[in-house]
Order: structure tokens, then C-alpha cells, then sequence
């Protein structure tokens, strides 16, 4: 730590890599100073996560060089990235859950075939840096028990074990809450201190804003700006990151609610190992309405979406819906709940709203493709539904505007309109909408909520799942906060602030404690 | 983001070439440890399979029970499932094809019989598979245990069958009569003999063609039916299919009747076609092979056909090799289907990323 003399600890001169056809970092330089928090920021696919697997030893640069130090290095692996100190905090964090904090730091670290004296060691060295850099953790917990904020934790510690002294977070706040993503900024402005290095990825304005001293802006795979900090502001960094003035707000009038469309009642689901993920959730859904579903993500807001839309039966409690009674003793499936006009925009389109080996237009018709307007007697209908997809391409600007193209080749944003083109275009009274933007860049943001508040002002009822607190208030008339599978609180949109509803979603609110709902 | 084109001729054509062709070479180096000529006995290879009308005959025998197999565990395998009772499946299917032909043969003319035993064929494939089926779609035994031990029950089954009830009086083997000749599905050459066309004597029958059709229905179920989508759906991503409300154990169900009933027209080519009586042990392993021959053709139809072509060849060629070179056993002839089984099933990736790698950075350069 001492004898840092050079200013740079991390250095890249002219990385370029090359995926096929795509080229995902082209000519890039960085250089982050020794011992300061430095951000990355740029949209989904700018290159962000290619450049860190390359600096981690993912990936190996088609050309370009990196320096630690000053020192030119090699990294071919994650091995050579720890040795000369580079330590790596995934967004899905690579822990195994049943071990204890303790066993997961010292994995691959072990230190001879006899573990006791390894542990020993260690224990004390955790000690150590657990104090040094407060990060406040029982080293005898075993990982599952833990909260997301303090498994990140567990990461942190795992690389400062290994010695990291340049500590890369990708999106390290995805999964946490308000709170607990203030904290990880209180320790890494500590690591920052001590001499460590960090570079953060995110796409997230604000924190970038909040922590970071320099900062510097990806741009479909080049590094297009570096600016320190303090020198400058949301609008230009958002600027910067899509090449055009972006509007960070959502334009809707009020909210002209009408009649209830949709009313569940003392919703209750166990999961497979018999945890009560949904607690008597009641709620009312309103034609001309978003309804806003806010929470950290794992609260019972997929549950909920779940049940409600069919894919998965309610224990107990009941749906009144379409002027059908829906229970656990009359269920409906999904393919009933579409028949009622109600759509679906899943939360994972990967692993539920899309089949991504299928090429573009038959995506587009899936849980629709038993409709008379994809098929005849016997088969299906290819030209209708090219047709459709066409237009559909075209009216929400997907591209490439290829209903040939497999699915999985799209960009997340794509897919995105692709999902909520064929759900939105069905016309339904009622749209469950889960993370509308996840992992979707800015431009393509906008896009989407625009279509969202049409769709509620053409008097369709919307219930709105979103682990974004911006998009929650941005868009959402009514907001209902979801605590361990139960409701916890209600506000309407222009009462709510951010501060009360973090404090809802941790479940640390108090009546009486700030401004009342 | 990574996944530009290759050339569809490089992933369908050049890579599973490749792999046959090192399948060959392990082969030769096989012979010369036997202390044989390995090109002589590729020439036999070869003359064999293809050198003369008979063996292009036999050939296509062998990859007609192939195609149906291949199909079956194909079609299975679109909607995830991995059918490896194609065997018992068949031999059941055989049972259904001659029960009817006994039944019916001196009653009936073969224009009728012929569309009955196809569907009875089918019919009793589809009932074996059933059950293993209705166990994975409801109960949740897993369809590649249940479907193994489904091919050891109908083997059994059909020794009991064939020793107590079906066989033919005053024959010391378990075999049933001969059929009438009005139950006997016409053999190629002597559909084409009219025409002055000589196709030289050999078992293939018009249940070649019956093949040929099952490919066209594969085609077009799979890829052009409402059906066919919510098995690829699935097949691919079952969460997804749970999302748009498709009935996941349903289709699980009614995909393995497919499958039973390709696997059951194995029957058709066997027992209509060649043996003309019902027999043991006629499905020889067919169903096995069909695995590695729905592997090899990529789950595509002409793919399918191609790789049934092959193993047929392998086959007749085989049978030839070991005619003409003593020491090279039927054994040894196993080996070389086994090692082509390897290279192109097992190790079917060995090569994939290098070349494919080769040709994306070709075209972006």
C-alpha cells in the first residue's frame, strides 16, 4: 500500500475484443488513479461487462495491453487477475449457499489438505479486515441465512482475502434495497480509504453521482467520456450514454380510475419447499389505472404475478375477475386468464416470456398460438404470422426489423418490445406487467413507459411489478409495497416518497415516522 | 451478442463430415492392428453398401426401420424427452402389425389390410409408450428409466406370447405361420419388374416409402402445426410453455404416442414386409440405433434420413466386409458403427467450436 508510487493502479491501453461479428470493445483506454472509487456507466451492451471479464481474466483481449501498477501484466485467467490483485463482486453472486462465511471465503484458498489450521488462519485474518473495513459480519453465519446486502458482503470479503486491492462491483445494487445499497457506499468509501481501488459498473445515474469520483461513459463498445465527478451532472452523463437528450421523467396526465376490473382476496401460495411466499395479499385493480407493485426483488411479488395470471395455482383466497370467481377449487390456467383478456408481461423474459431458440415471429405468438389467426384446419398459418410480426416490428421499432432472427440474437430492449408488442397489441383489459425495463437501455425505457400509460389511458387496468423505485413512482398511480410475501403498506403516487418507501420495503416502517401515507 | 452466423452448410454438412471421416480413420488404424488392409476393406465397405443393386437394396432395408426409429426418438427429443424404448416400442408394434395380418390375411385384400396394420402398427407402439409416458406426465417417474425397463417387459412378453399362444403348430421354433401372400407388403423390385426396370433382389418393401411419408408428417408437425409449437415450446424452455398456458404433462403424453407409433412401424418393414410370420428378437437393435441416428441427423428429417442411409450402410457393408475378409468379424463391424456413434454423437462438439470459430472470424474479417 505503501509503495504505490505509480498514480495509476489500473491501466488498459487499446483493448479491443471481438465476439464474431460484434465488435464488444473497440480501442479502449482507461485509467483509474490509485485509491479512488471509479465508475463505469453506459447501456446494456455499450461493453461494460465484456471490458471487466477481460480485466478479470474472462475473456483474453484480441489486442491492448493492461498495467497494474505500472507493471504491463498478462491475465489469461481469474487466477492471474487475483494475483496481481484484482478482486471481482459479480451481480449473481458466486457463493455456495450452505457453507458458512467462513468456508466460502477460504474456498480455493484452503491452504493444505488439512482444513483446521487453514480456518485458523483465516478466522483471524477475517477478523482483521471485517474490522478494518467495518464490514460488520458473523463469519460462523451460514450463507442462505443471510440478507442479499450482507451475502454482497461475503463477496467483498472474499476478495480482500485475497488480497484484491482493485475491487470491481457489476451492478452491485440491483438486488439490494435503498438502505442497504447506502451502506455498501459507506464501505466502499472506507475501502477507498484504506488504499483501495473500485470500479463500479452500473447504470445507475445516481449512484454513480453519490459514490464515484471519476467517472467514465461506454458507448456501444467504445469509451466515449471520462469526467471527474464532481465536474458533472445526470443530464450530461445520461447524454453521454445514449448520444441524445433524454427525457428522465414520464409525461402522463391523472389518473381517471374507474370501476374495479380485477380483485383478489387473502391470496395465499406455498412454495415447493412449503414456504408461505404469498401471505393473504388483497388488492383492487381499477380500470384507467397503474397500480405500482414496489418491493425488493424476492418478496412475493413473482408469486403474485403467478397466481394471478394462472401460470401457477393459488393455496387459498380467491380472484374475482372477468365475472368469473377464480379459486384453488375452480383454478384457471394461463391459457383461461388470456381467453378473460388478461395479458402478461413476465418479469424474465428469458426463462418465461420468450422461447429464445424460436426465430422472432413465432415468439411473438406465444400463449396466442392456438388463436384462429395463426392457423387453419391443420396448419399453422406461417404468412399471417410473418405478416404480423412485420407490422408489429415496425409500429414498435424492433430491430432488426427481422421476424426471421432467432430470438436469443436480439438485444434485451428488442426482445423487451417483442414481449410487450404481443402482449399489449392483444388489446386486454387487464396487463401484468413485471419489470418492464429490466435490463433494457434508456432510449428503448422511454419507449416503454410511453406505451404503458397509453394503454391506461385507453382505460385498461395495469398492474405494474418493478424492483426500480424511479420506475415505480415515475409511472404508477396507486403504489402497494410487498414486504415476505404480504402487503405492507399503500400509498398513492404523489404522496410517496422515496424515503418512505424504502423504509416499507425493508419492513422498518413505523406510522407516525416522517410523513404519513 | 456472440452469436453470429455460420454457414449452415459448415454446421449441418462440414462438421458431421468431418467427424465420420475421423470415425473411418480411427477405424483403419483398427485394421492395421488386426493386420488388415485398410483401404481394401474400405472398398469392400463401400462396394457393399452401395456397388451393386442388391446391395443398395439391403441398404435402404436397413435405414427404413432406422427412419422410423430416428423419427421417434427424435420427436420425443424436440419436446425434451428422451425416448430410449424405441426397441420395445417396435417390438410391440411388430405384435400389433402381425396379430392383424394372422387375423385378417385370408379374409381381406392387402389394399385393405395394409392401411390396418400400418395403423396397428402405430396403434400398439403408442400403447407401450403410453404408459411410460402417463407415468412421467402424472406421477413423475422419469420417462428414460420407465422407458429402458418398458424394452425388457415387452421382450419378455412377446417370448411368452410367441411360445404359448402364437406359435405355429407342428414348429419346433417360437415363430407364428406364414402369412397369406395377401398380407404381404410388396417388395420394391417387384413393383419396379413391370416397369423392365431390375432392381435386383432385396428385402426393401414399400415401407420405405411409408418412411419416406413419416418424414413429411414429422416436417410438418413439428415446424407447421399448432402442435408442433407447443412441443418445441417444451422441448425448449417449459417455463415458458407454463406461461402460455400449455398443458405440460398433456403434451408430454401425446408426444410419446407419436413416438410409439413411429417406433411401432418398424413392424411394418419387419414383419409385413420381410419375414411375412411374426418372430423374436426382429427389431435387432433398431431402436438403440435409432438414437444415434436421430443424434447424427440433428433432429431434422433429412438429417434423419441421411444418417439412417449411413448406419444403413454400415449394415449391409458390414455384412459384406466380414464375407469377404474372415477375420474381420461381424465384431469388428460393430466397432466401427460404435466408433462413428462416438464421433458424431458423443463427441459431436470436438471440432463444432474450432471450425465455427474459424468461419465467424473469416467473416468478420
Amino acid at each position: 500500500m505503501t509503495q504505490q508510487t505509480h498514480p495509476y493502479s489500473i491501466e488498459l491501453e487499446g483493448i479491443s475484443k471481438r465476439f464474431g461479428t460484434v465488435q464488444a470493445n473497440k480501442n479502449i483506454d482507461l485509467q483509474v488513479p490509485a485509491g479512488t472509487i471509479h465508475g463505469i456507466i453506459g447501456e446494456n451492451g455499450a461493453g461494460k461487462s465484456t471490458l471487466m471479464s477481460i480485466i478479470y481474466g474472462f475473456y483474453e483481449a484480441d489486442s491492448g495491453s493492461i498495467s497494474i501498477d505500472g507493471q504491463q501484466v498478462s491475465i489469461r485467467n481469474s487466477q492471474d487477475a487475483i494475483n496481481v490483485g484484482i478482486g471481482m463482486v459479480h451481480q449473481h453472486f458466486m457463493l455456495v449457499e450452505n457453507f458458512s462465511v467462513l468456508e466460502n471465503v477460504i474456498l480455493g484458498a484452503e491452504g493444505g489438505a488439512v482444513l483446521k489450521q487453514g480456518m485458523d488462519a483465516a478466522r483471524e485474518e477475517l477478523k482483521r479486515l471485517e474490522q478494518e473495513y467495518s464490514l460488520d459480519i458473523d463469519v460462523d453465519a451460514i450463507v442462505e441465512d443471510l440478507p442479499v446486502g450482507l451475502q454482497q458482503r461475503v463477496e467483498i470479503l472474499k476478495a480482500l482475502y485475497r488480497g484484491a486491492k482493485i475491487l470491481i462491483l457489476d451492478e452491485p445494487t440491483g438486488v439490494l434495497t435503498p438502505q442497504e445499497a447506502d451502506h455498501l457506499f459507506r464501505i466502499l468509501k472506507s475501502l477507498k480509504e484504506q488504499g483501495v481501488t473500485v470500479i463500479l459498473i452500473t447504470h445507475k445515474l445516481r449512484e454513480i453521482l453519490a459514490s464515484t469520483d471519476n467517472v467514465s461513459v461506454m458507448r456501444q463498445g467504445e469509451m466515449v467520456a471520462h469526467r471527474e465527478t464532481s465536474k458533472t451532472d445526470k443530464e450530461e452523463l445520461a447524454e453521454l450514454m445514449v448520444g441524445k437528450k433524454v427525457r428522465l421523467k414520464v409525461n402522463k396526465d391523472e389518473a381517471k380510475p374507474e370501476q374495479t376490473v380485477l380483485s383478489a382476496k387473502d391470496l395465499s401460495f406455498f412454495d415447493g419447499q412449503g414456504v408461505e411466499r404469498l401471505k393473504k395479499v388483497s388488492l383492487d385493480l381499477k380500470a384507467g389505472e397503474i397500480l405500482g407493485i414496489a418491493g425488493v426483488s424476492g418478496n412475493g411479488q413473482s408469486e403474485l404475478l403467478n397466481v394471478l395470471s394462472g401460470i401457477t395455482p393459488m393455496a387459498s383466497g380467491e380472484i374475482q375477475f372477468a365475472g368469473q370467481t377464480i379459486t384453488a377449487n375452480a383454478p384457471k390456467n394461463a391459457a383461461q386468464m388470456r381467453d378473460l383478456k388478461m395479458a402478461h408481461v413476465p418479469e424474465d423474459r428469458h426463462k418465461m416470456g420468450l422461447v429464445t431458440g424460436f426465430e422472432a415471429y413465432e415468439a411473438a405468438v406465444l400463449g396466442y398460438h392456438d388463436s384462429e389467426a395463426y392457423n387453419g384446419s391443420v396448419l399453422m398459418k406461417r404468412s399471417a404470422m410473418l405478416e404480423e410480426c412485420n407490422e408489429r416490428m415496425a409500429a414498435w421499432d424492433v430491430r432488426p426489423p427481422n421476424p426471421h432472427l432467432k430470438t436469443a440474437n436480439f438485444s434485451g430492449g428488442n426482445q423487451q418490445k417483442i414481449v410487450i408488442a404481443r402482449e399489449v397489441e392483444q388489446n386486454p383489459n387487464v396487463l401484468l406487467i413485471g419489470q418492464p425495463t429490466r435490463g433494457v437501455d434508456i432510449g428503448a425505457i422511454e419507449n416503454i413507459h410511453e406505451q404503458i400509460v397509453k394503454l391506461r389511458d385507453a382505460g385498461k387496468a395495469i398492474l405494474l411489478v418493478s424492483v426500480e423505485l424511479d420506475e415505480i413512482m415515475a409511472l404508477s398511480d396507486r403504489i402497494i409495497v410487498m414486504f415476505d410475501g404480504a402487503v405492507v403498506g399503500e400509498v398513492s403516487a404523489n404522496e410517496a416518497d422515496e424515503r418512505t418507501l424504502g423504509l416499507m420495503m425493508a419492513n422498518a416502517w413505523n406510522e407516525g415516522q416522517g410523513a404519513q401515507a | 451478442m456472440s452469436q453470429a452466423k455460420v454457414p449452415a452448410w459448415v454446421s449441418v454438412g462440414l462438421i458431421p463430415l468431418l467427424n465420420i471421416l475421423l470415425a473411418f480413420l480411427v477405424s483403419g488404424l483398427v485394421f492395421l492392428a488386426i493386420g488388415e488392409d485398410p483401404i481394401e476393406a474400405a472398398g469392400y465397405l463401400v462396394y457393399g453398401a452401395f456397388g451393386y443393386d442388391e446391395g443398395i437394396g439391403y441398404t435402404l432395408y436397413y435405414a427404413t426401420n432406422l427412419i422410423f426409429t430416428g423419427l421417434a426418438v427424435s420427436v420425443a427429443f424436440k419436446a425434451g424427452l428422451f425416448n430410449i424404448g424405441g426397441e420395445g416400442q417396435a417390438y410391440i408394434g411388430g405384435l400389433g402389425v402381425g396379430l392383424l395380418c394372422l387375423w385378417f390375411d385370408s379374409s381381406l385384400p392387402l389394399l385393405v389390410i395394409a392401411p390396418l396394420a400400418i395403423i396397428g402398427g402405430a396403434l400398439f407402439g403408442a400403447a407401450w409408450a403410453y404408459i411410460p409416458a402417463y407415468l412421467q406426465a402424472r406421477r413423475g417417474s422419469h420417462i428414460v428409466i420407465t422407458t429402458i425397463m418398458f424394452n425388457f417387459i415387452a421382450s419378455s412378453l412377446m417370448v411368452y406370447l410367441m411360445v404359448n399362444w402364437l406359435k405355429a403348430e407342428g414348429v419346433m421354433s417360437p415363430i407364428s405361420r406364414t402369412f397369406e401372400e395377401s398380407a404381404w407388403l410388396p417388395y420394391m423390385h417387384d413393383i419396379f419388374a413391370p416397369f423392365g426396370f431390375d432392381i435386383g433382389d432385396s428385402p426393401l418393401n414399400l415401407a420405405f416409402v411409408l418412411a419416406l411419408l413419416c418424414c413429411v408428417f414429422y416436417w410438418a408437425l413439428v415446424w407447421h402445426t399448432r402442435w408442433g409449437y407447443q412441443l418445441r415450446t417444451v422441448g425448449t424452455n417449459p417455463t415458458a410453455a407454463q406461461y402460455a398456458g400449455i398443458d405440460n404433462a398433456k403434451v408430454t403424453i401425446w408426444v410419446m404416442l407419436i413416438s410409439g407409433g413411429l417406433a411401432g412401424l418398424v413392424g411394418v418393414n419387419e414383419i409385413m414386409g420381410v419375414n411375412h410370420n411374426l418372430l423374436l428378437n426382429f427389431t435387432a437393435g433398431y431402436g438403440f440405433a435409432g438414437i444415434a441416428v436421430a443424434l447424427m441427423g440433428r433432429n431434422h428429417p433429412i438429417g434423419i434420413v441421411l444418417a439412417a442411409m449411413l448406419f444403413g450402410a454400415l449394415y449391409q457393408g458390414g455384412a459384406e466386409l466380414s464375407f469377404e475378409i474372415p477375420t474381420i468379424t461381424p465384431e469388428i463391424v460393430v466397432v466401427i458403427q460404435g466408433l462413428v456413434i462416438l464421433f458424431s454423437g458423443a463427441l459431436e462438439n470436438m471440432f463444432k467450436g474450432k471450425i465455427e470459430g474459424l468461419f465467424l472470424r473469416k467473416a468478420a474479417a
